[in-house]
């Protein structure tokens, strides 16, 4: 379990972390919190002939308030956002999702760029940032580009950055302060991948509304757009979130189908009350 | 027996303890030799293949090595009496045919790990797949593919017993019926496996550091392979970060290390990672019990009638064999209930996975599993409470010394009051469920043979037989003792616990005392630390050694006070005569420094002295426990939360009891794994599904409720202090506790779950079942 020789580099600043990405051809793995990555690489089943790290990029560290959205800089650790370094925005929302990600230890290293950009379909920050309807900034050889995490979140661990890109900063859009949302993990034991995920964010003033389900079962996050209407006209029952699931992923085994049902019908009933 | 603040009784903390909690212990990955290099493995990536062919860089050739190159290396083969045993052993190395994922193929060596596994990938192997027999069913089914070419099936071993129950079977009014299943796990010490070996010129030595419970065993195998004599190999087990079992087996990679070392001269080390230890190292606890319970209408059962099915894996380990589970469980199925009528059928089945192996308590958290959950079952049939069916069942203690309808002997205990206890201490307990969850309540108790004695396991016959166990106790010139013993402490406590014994005998006080193991070139022989038999044996022998000691001491005291040595008392480590006294340390200076001062003939072998032990009649005592819990499941996900845990064990003496504390809470939560998290699938081709702890699930403080702990003190008759082994015991009851909660908790639900670990997924399938079945008889009823 030791990964193979590479080169390792750890520029101070995204333009010279795009500059050896650019450089390496397609061959270079960019290091943020590494929770994912290294046992990867350690276990060879991920390769990488550049390492690229970032955590000596200071800007990709900071989290800022910008306006009409707060701006989390990709490297961004799970445990400072646990802190609380995030609050005031999204009814604490950012908070809990990141308190229940692993363990501490984890949490310490990972980040919520490294999440996104790692794309798995059981990770937390995907389905929750998707569910506030966040935006990320990526950075490459040919600019800047702005785009939803929806449309990042391309499949399963594949995203829509480019060789060249690198994930700068995530925009969570500042709600109300009656903003109304719920976040279901169903998992086999604490620190373990959420089994079935389920967000449900609910701007009663704005009318802004989302539901998302994400697990490795299910294949990713994806929005479950049929019952962001319903929710919002009435109630909504076990059939008309299995007839969802259906729609959206396609058939689903007896216990999928009954732990995303509940988690998803858990976190509406939350929103609702 | 006097208790003093430091001897047989004391909590004293444990001598040990400074050095780990400091980072100051010595395991397997802190040893540096000069010159040292690395080994990783090519291991099998299919779960049956031939291989045909390795194609080795021609740059690499030296430093690469495969079955070819072990060809003077000899088959250590495990044995077995049962017969028709069919035993292979695992070679160190596959040569033509690989029949597990992570099967060694062969062996690289260089300067560093990573340079090590650098080589690996550079083999070109080529492997031709086989089929797979990738269960236990898979093997048993008809025109199953078949794991050695000359057997006419995949059954390796078949026993069976039976006590005449036809007549039971045709009256008994109650029949229950259950098939109750084990998955087969990791054992996931804290330490993996590691294995460091070089030859020592000077003392004409191959000197093996391994990871082991049993350094005189692998020294004996290793002896066999390599065809040295005993003399010319030294094993030390230096710390040991748990073991569980996994190290109380051969395992391939020490010959491996040790003959290449021997080829190379080079010393060579090999770490076992947790990939190569959750993949070929999952290799425990998969059984099914069929089980049919016959009783009356109260539900006191009058016959088992059981059927076990055990996943041997590919081949047999040494010294059990793949055979060992069957045949414990077997002996063992009726628990510490009296139950007059009993037949039983084993059948271990060979298939293309990692070899069985003994797992902390062996066979017994199965067997446990099975017999609690059948009780559990009996008393729903009868409408009672599962406790109270229990009370009815169990052995009285009046009846002891009790002769079971297995052939054991149940030494002393009173296993109804251990019961009750767990019911009144439960019944304290949280009892209430969040909105939506089902609380359930379920109980667990079982006695166990600790430190099994040579009567019980000659009739196996397996290479490893434990007979008297010895101890040598070295007085130095200032007094103070050094205690040598043969087998290896490895987080039992026995640094503190041998020196309590030390001190109970002589006085001397434990900071005087210290206690060297695990290592064949300091100690007396011994067949090492499993089957919860060190304080038993082991103690035992350092008190015999200490009572020599003391005679000596009487003798030299005697001599200088001028009295009779039967005048003379040892008392709290001082030697009183009519007349005078002294301390211990004054009378071994005399002889060692002083011998003028004693008569010319006086004590001429001195005070190191070697002590054997083994239980009066050669009987192992019978510990016992009972466990409940307290669970809280969501219907809807199947998940379970345990809100309670309540442990009452009886140990006989406990020679430390904050250690006995210690190994019950270990013990319990390794069970409390079996029973919730803890499994190692394969797919249909045999490939391991949980290769990482992502997918291996550890229980972990999150998941463990404040686990109560409450004790008896029942001597065994039978042993030395009256103390019984604790070190397996607290890993039986849980799955069995968990499971009896969660089936009570599902009752309003008409499920029952019947299989470890009860995942969500398994309980949801129960829940499933059930609510099919309620369906089911609507429709017909309409």
């Amino acid at each position: 379990m030791k990964a193979p020789p590479l080169e390792f580099h750890k520029p101070d600043t995204v333009e010279a972390a795009i500059a050896v990405l650019a450089d390496s051809g397609g061959s270079a793995r960019i290091l943020a919190g590494g929770q994912s990555l290294v046992p990867m690489l350690n276990l060879r089943v991920a390769y990488a002939k550049t390492l690229v790290d970032i955590g000596a990029i200071r800007e990709l560290a900071a989290i800022e308030d910008a306006g009409g959205y707060i701006r989390l800089g990709a490297g961004v650790s799970h445990a400072r956002i646990e802190d609380g370094e995030a609050d005031g925005h999204c009814s604490g929302m950012l908070r809990h999702v990141a308190r229940n990600i692993a363990y501490r230890a984890v949490r310490n290293r990972g980040t919520v760029g490294g999440s996104l950009a790692h794309a798995d379909p059981a990770a937390d920050w995907p389905v929750a940032m998707i569910a506030l309807g966040a935006d990320v900034e990526v950075s490459g050889s040919n600019g800047n580009r702005k785009l939803s995490v929806e449309e990042f979140m391309v499949d399963v661990f594949t995203t829509a950055l480019q060789e060249d890109e690198i994930l700068t900063g995530i925009c969570v859009p500042k709600a109300s302060p009656d903003l109304l949302w719920s976040f279901q993990k169903m998992r086999k034991k604490s620190g373990a991948f959420g089994e079935a995920i389920a967000a449900v964010v609910h701007d009663p003033e704005s009318g802004f509304c989302r539901v998302v389900a994400g697990s490795s079962a299910i294949g990713g996050p994806h929005r479950l757009a049929v019952l962001e209407t319903a929710l919002q006209e009435g109630a909504v029952d076990d059939g008309a979130i299995q007839d969802a699931l259906t729609q959206t992923i396609g058939s689903l085994g007896r216990y999928e189908m009954q732990i995303h049902t509940v988690c998803l019908r858990r976190a509406i009933e939350e929103v609702r009350t | 027996m006097a208790m003093n603040e430091t001897g047989i009784g004391a909590s004293i903390l444990r001598r040990e303890d400074a050095r780990f909690l400091e980072g100051k212990g010595r395991f397997i990955g802190d040893i540096e030799i000069p010159g040292m290099l690395d080994v990783a493995f090519l291991r099998s990536p299919l779960a049956h293949a031939c291989i045909s062919f390795i194609d080795t860089p021609d740059d690499v050739a030296d430093r690469v090595f495969t079955a070819a190159d072990l060809s003077d290396v000899k088959l250590v083969q495990p044995a077995s009496k049962v017969p028709g045993h069919r035993i292979v052993a695992a070679p160190p190395m596959a040569s033509d045919r690989a029949r597990y994922v992570g099967e060694i193929v062969a062996a690289c060596v260089a300067p560093t790990r990573a340079e090590a596994e650098d080589l690996v990938e550079r083999l070109a192997p080529d492997f031709e797949m086989l089929p797979v027999v990738a269960s236990m069913d898979d093997a048993l089914s008809e025109n199953a593919p078949r794991l050695f070419d000359e057997w006419d099936s995949n059954v390796s071993m078949e026993t069976g017993f039976d006590s005449g129950i036809e007549e039971i079977v045709a009256s008994a009014p109650v029949k229950v019926t259950r098939v109750l299943d084990m998955a087969r796990q990791a054992m996931v010490p804290l330490e993996g496996k590691g294995v460091v070996a070089f030859w020592n010129e000077r003392d004409d030595q191959l000197v093996v550091y391994s990871s082991t419970q049993s350094p005189h065993q692998i020294r004996t195998a290793l002896c066999e392979a390599l065809g040295l004599q005993q003399r010319q190999i030294r094993v030390i087990a230096p710390d040991v970060g748990g073991g569980f079992g996994y190290k109380a087996i051969l395992h391939p990679e020490e010959i491996i290390v040790a003959a290449l070392a021997l080829k190379t001269g080079r010393p060579l080390r090999w770490l076992e990672d947790r990939f190569e230890h959750l993949t070929a190292g999952a290799n425990a606890r998969e059984h099914r019990y069929e089980m049919t319970a016959y009783a009356d209408d109260r539900g006191r059962v009058l016959a088992i009638d059981a059927k076990l099915t055990t996943d041997g894996g590919a081949y047999s380990v040494w010294p059990h064999t793949n055979g060992f589970d069957a045949i414990q469980a077997s002996g063992i199925l009726t628990g510490p209930y009296d139950i007059g009528g009993y037949r039983v059928r084993t059948q271990t089945v060979v298939t293309n996975k990692p070899p069985l192996s003994p797992y902390r308590a062996v066979a017994r958290p199965g067997a446990c599993f099975a017999i609690e959950c059948t009780m559990d079952a009996v008393a729903r049939a009868v409408g009672r409470d599962p406790a109270e069916v229990r009370l009815d069942n169990l052995v009285k203690p009046e009846a002891m010394p009790y002769k079971a309808i297995t052939g054991k002997e149940y030494d002393s205990g009173d296993y109804p009051a251990c019961l009750r206890r767990a019911m009144e201490m439960v019944a304290e307990g949280p009892k209430t469920p969040a909105p939506g969850r089902l609380l359930g309540t379920g109980y667990a108790i079982y006695t166990e043979h600790t430190a099994v004695s040579t009567s019980t396991i000659s009739h196996i016959g397996i290479p490893m037989m434990p007979g008297f166990e010895q101890a040598a106790a070295l007085m130095q010139p200032d007094g103070s003792l050094e205690l040598r013993v043969g087998v290896q402490s490895h987080g039992q406590g026995m640094e503190t616990t041998m020196a309590q014994i030390a001190n109970q005998v002589l006085g001397i006080e434990p900071d005087r005392v210290v206690l060297r193991h695990g290592d064949t070139g300091l100690s007396p022989f011994s067949t090492g630390t499993y089957a919860s038999r060190a304080i038993v044996m082991t103690g035992g022998a350092v008190a015999a050694a200490c009572d020599k000691i003391a005679v000596k001491l009487r003798e030299i005291a005697a001599h200088l006070m001028q009295c009779q040595p039967s005048a003379v008392r040892l008392e709290n480590g001082l030697l009183k005569g009519p007349s005078a006294t002294m301390t211990i340390a004054e009378a071994a200076e005399t002889w060692h420094f002083r011998p003028y001062e004693l008569p010319e003939d006086v004590l001429r072998d001195g005070l190191e002295v070697t002590g054997g032990y083994r239980p009066d009649g050669d009987k192992g005592p019978f510990a016992y426990a009972a466990h409940a819990a307290t669970v809280s499941v969501d219907p809807e996900l199947g998940t379970v939360e345990l809100l309670d845990y309540v442990a009452v064990d009886d140990c006989g003496t406990r020679v430390n009891p904050m250690i006995v504390d210690g190994q019950v809470l270990g013990g319990v939560v390794q069970g409390i794994g079996t029973g919730l998290f803890e499994e190692s699938p394969f797919d249909d081709q045999g490939q391991p599904l949980a290769t990482t702890f992502a997918d291996y699930l550890l229980p972990t403080a999150a998941e463990t409720p404040m686990i109560r702990l409450d004790h008896s003190e029942t001597q065994s008759p039978y042993t030395r202090f009256g103390v019984k082994g604790v070190g397996e015991g607290g890993a039986i009851a849980p799955p069995a506790a968990v499971v009896n909660a969660i089936n009570d908790a599902l009752r309003p639900l008409g499920a029952e779950l019947c299989a470890v670990p009860a995942t969500p997924q398994r309980v949801l399938r129960a829940i499933f079942v059930a609510e099919d079945r309620a369906k089911a008889d609507m429709e017909t009823s309409q």
